[in-house]
């Protein structure tokens, strides 16, 4: 019987408190796929140790042979900017024109 | 006899084969997610050696039978496969220390078929071996979680080692079949894979917190088609369409 | 970095404006955006019942993997059943990034709070059943997905990316059953027509009531949640498929079945609301036993899920025990 009970600590037997049933933590699973390009983020799985994370990434994600390597990250580790971040945080990069390529001018028919 | 390779394979295509479909029924029905897709991605490495298993077989046997014919239409008592892994799943404990018994054994023998005399046998234990390896890591992971995890989890993996041990003797068996497959550089003799199946799996077991049970007698009869009453009912279910529809194509 | 402002329970309407401008210009949202409490609710109610409808979906296919009649056949069913798991797995973990577990939204599925898609409500009483479901369910969500694709929720969005590419081999996978069928013994034959009369109704009825009574969709097209109508994709769906019965040579079940000149649609006959709203409501052949299965997968699961916890807590002591010492 599925009962709300499920979401408290379940004792055991033995009287000893077992944590609560759960989906397990959360993993965020980055992958490379072949032709030396970076490792891009493909989605998450559930899993309790790394090992495990790694197992299911490959068996969620791989299945159609996408990969060469396989990056598994507790999703809580991840620090992430936020979108108040996007003036201050970004906004000095934008207007540094010298550092793209359209800004220095070749004459035409050099190859660089 | 009847050709010592074509029995040799039969064997083979036909743990796969069954092992296979019990683990795809647990498809749907898994306790979480991420292991409905971790058993079905084993069960499809299993029926996917089959399936070339028993087609290298039907060739050598030469009677135009291929996998399909040979998984459909073959009663139980023409099966070759080992007693264990027709046994019914039972619980995740049992499934998993049925697959970790099995796996480790079908590691050892992979490997060593990767230099069998006979080409296409030997390319389709090239690519098992590396299926195997993960197979063991799955079940060997979980038979430490399950043995190290709680009460519960470790009185139900106790008793599905308590069950199983009983039919891991056969797996180990030689008799005349293996020999000559092994004479002939086209099989391995199962009874050489003993003692490292045996190294693997008490290690195992130990660092699980699991004990081994007295077994006074070893079941065995899978390798000449003495199955338990299981097994009929599996073919009942896996057989009927090809049965009710003969000749027909699917 | 800046912490987020405190949320305020009334919509701010200069931030609902602008959020509504992003969604016009064909901005991605994203997890950590702002965004009107009700589109959360709205993704979270959307994203959710569509994980749990590719869970329950198994069922109904699962039903037939060790029935499958060839060897190709059951790695191609178990394979479909399993890529159904992952896309369960991609929008689950897609909802629990506006801050709802994976365990909360199972908990709602099974204690009947929430809904998933009825057309898993219908049984799959022969091998046919799995052509046409792969066929005509398949071919009726990827309709709908391939404009979930461009969905305004980012995470959403590239989940379904995902599902769409893995779709198509299910879709071709239930054709082509349906082909094999249609063009093999009168037995088959009448097993292929038998499923196309069974799925076809229930299929047409997955794109929802008609427009005129569908009375979330507004707000969905607003929020680019949804981008398309319930008609305009049903009807997108009727003309594909009707093209590929008659080129298998099987009978679409609706005597009204003609074809417009005008508009060259394909215009059906009525559909039986009366059918749909029962099965939505629970009445339908299987809804219980749909349930009962995830319910009892659940609950004899449970002592798997706490030991593998309870390990991991285990372990997690002795490394940091250790690593003190």
């Amino acid at each position: 019987m599925t009962t709300m009970a499920n979401d408290s600590t379940t004792r055991s037997a033995d009287g000893g408190a077992t944590p609560a049933d759960s989906q397990w933590p959360l993993w965020e699973v980055f992958v490379q796929p072949p032709g030396g390009e970076p490792h891009e983020h493909a989605g998450s799985v559930h899993a309790v140790d790394a090992e495990t994370a790694l197992q299911n990434a490959r068996d969620v994600y791989t299945r159609r042979g996408e990969a060469v390597n396989i990056w598994v990250v507790r999703s809580v580790d991840i620090t992430a900017s936020t979108p108040d971040d996007m003036g201050p945080f970004f906004d000095p990069g934008n207007d540094k024109p010298y550092r793209h390529p359209q800004f220095y001018k070749v004459p035409r028919g050099i190859r660089m | 006899m009847p050709d010592a390779t074509f029995e040799y394979l039969l064997r083979l295509g036909d743990d796969r084969l069954i092992l296979g479909h019990r683990l795809s029924e647990w498809c749907g029905h898994a306790p979480i997610l991420e292991e409905d897709i971790a058993l079905a991605n084993i069960a499809l490495d299993l029926i996917g050696q089959a399936s070339l298993l028993l087609g290298l077989a039907g060739k050598i046997e030469g009677q135009e039978r291929d996998a399909d014919a040979l998984a459909y239409l073959r009663d139980a008592v023409e099966l070759r496969n080992a007693l264990l892994v027709e046994l019914p799943k039972g619980d995740f404990a049992v499934t998993i220390v049925r697959q970790l018994f099995f796996s480790v054994f079908a590691l050892l023998q992979a490997e060593a078929l990767q230099r069998s005399k006979n080409q296409e046998l030997a390319g389709i234990a090239a690519k098992a071996v590396k299926e195997f390896r993960y197979h063991v890591r799955h079940s060997a992971d979980w038979v430490l979680k399950l043995g190290g995890g709680t009460p519960e989890s470790r009185s139900r993996t106790q008793r599905a080692v308590d069950d199983l041990w009983r039919y891991t003797g056969e797996l180990f068996l030689a008799d005349d079949v293996d020999r000559a497959v092994a004479a002939s550089g086209v099989g391995v003799d199962p009874s050489t894979l003993e003692s490292a199946w045996s190294a693997t799996v008490r290690d195992v077991l130990a660092r699980a917190g699991l004990t081994i049970p007295e077994t006074p007698y070893m079941q065995r009869g899978g390798r000449t088609g003495r199955h338990t009453e299981h097994l009929g009912h599996l073919l009942s279910e896996m057989q009927i369409l090809a049965r009710s529809h003969p000749g027909a194509s699917w | 970095m800046t912490p987020n402002k405190p949320e305020t329970n009334l919509e701010d309407p200069a931030r609902l404006a602008a959020f509504e401008a992003r969604i016009a210009a064909g901005e991605s949202i994203e997890p950590k955006d702002w965004m009107p409490e009700r589109y959360r609710k709205q993704l979270v109610r959307m994203m959710s019942q569509h994980a749990h409808s590719e869970v329950v979906g198994m069922l109904p296919e699962g039903n037939w993997i060790t029935r499958a009649p060839t060897l190709r056949r059951k790695m191609s069913l178990l394979a479909k059943v399993q890529d159904e798991a992952g896309h369960g797995l991609y929008i689950y973990c897609g909802t629990e990034t506006l801050g709802v577990g994976r365990h909360e939204l199972i908990q709602q599925l099974l204690n009947g709070t929430a809904k998933y898609s009825s057309i898993f409500n219908y049984p799959t009483l022969s091998w046919a059943d799995i052509g046409a479901i792969g066929w005509l369910v398949d071919g009726a969500a990827i309709v709908n997905q391939t404009m979930l694709a461009k969905a305004s929720y980012g995470p959403y969005a590239r989940a379904m990316v995902r599902i769409c590419k893995e779709e198509n081999f299910h879709k071709r996978q239930g054709y082509e059953i349906m082909t094999t069928l249609a063009a093999g013994t009168a037995a088959q034959k009448r097993m292929a027509q038998d499923a196309l009369d069974r799925w076809w109704w229930p299929s047409l009825m997955m794109f929802g009531p008609h427009d005129t009574d569908s009375p979330n969709s507004d707000e969905l097209l607003r929020w680019g949640v949804k981008r398309k109508s319930n008609d305009e994709l049903r009807q997108r769906f009727v003309n594909l498929t009707v093209a590929q019965a008659k080129a298998i040579d099987l009978m679409i079940p609706d005597p009204a079945l003609r074809y417009d000149e005008a508009t060259q649609n394909w215009l059906i006959g009525p559909i039986d609301w009366d059918e749909f709203w029962r099965v939505v409501r629970g009445n339908g052949p299987c809804n219980r036993e749909r349930l009962a299965a995830r319910r009892q997968a659940h609950d004899d699961g449970e002592w798997v899920r706490v030991a593998a916890v309870a390990y991991a807590a285990k372990h997690a002591r002795a490394e940091s025990t250790s690593e003190a010492a």
